[in-house]
């Protein structure tokens, strides 16, 4: 079982899609780390070995921002865009799009579920 | 796109030349401005600017938090109060 940053790995994916799966990993730096550690991309996260693992842990601890402290720095970064009150800061704090996009339709993303406003008028012609 | 860094931050030239005066002279008051677009740069810390918004001019008191961002980013142009309440 390869356990690596307080999560396990999928035994039987590509080490390069497996080291995915931890957030603030994704396909280049995956790549990145399997080279400075001498390991081929498509040995299966299964057939490591321990020397490997350790080396893959070791530079995930050194060189690389994951899972926790990752999401505390992001939130970190809004919460500082909400303190100075800066246009972007406004918007994370009505739960807006924050790059000027339309909000007249669209933006569920940000939005969230449709909120229906109840005997709206129907426009008609 | 984001501007070149080749370029450096971009201010405008009678703005800073404001600032600067004041900061020689270690005075502090308030830079009324319609330049929205000036970056704000470590000198302007402290400082306290009024800038226009299209309509009026909105104080903003620059804390260190605010370098790198521009002037217009604090000053909102639009006004939403929020949508009408249910008729009966």
């Amino acid at each position: 079982m390869a356990r690596i940053a307080g999560i396990d790995l999928p035994r039987n994916k590509r080490g390069e899609i497996g080291l995915t799966y931890i957030f603030g990993i994704g396909r280049s730096t995956a790549q990145n780390i399997l080279t400075q550690a001498g390991i081929d991309f498509s040995v299966k996260v299964q057939d490591w070995s321990d020397e490997q693992l350790t080396a893959i842990r070791g530079i995930i601890n050194d060189q690389i921002k994951v899972e926790g402290s990752l999401r505390s720095e992001v939130q970190l970064n809004i919460k500082r865009l909400m303190d100075i009150g800066c246009y972007r800061g406004t918007r994370h704090r009505k739960g807006l799009p924050l790059r000027g996009q339309r909000t007249k339709n669209n933006s569920r993303t940000r939005k969230g579920k449709r909120k229906t406003v109840a005997n709206k008028k129907k426009v008609t012609k | 796109m984001a501007r070149s860094i080749k370029k450096g931050p971009y201010i405008d030239h009678n703005l800073e030349r404001k600032v600067l005066t004041l900061n020689d002279s270690n005075k502090k008051s308030v830079v009324k401005t319609w330049s929205r677009r000036s970056m704000i740069s470590p000198d302007f810390v402290g400082h306290t600017f009024a800038v226009h918004n299209g309509n009026k001019f909105i104080p903003v008191y620059v804390t260190e938090n605010m370098v790198g961002h521009k002037l217009g980013e604090f000053s909102p142009t639009r006004t939403f109060r929020g949508h009408s309440e249910k008729k009966k």
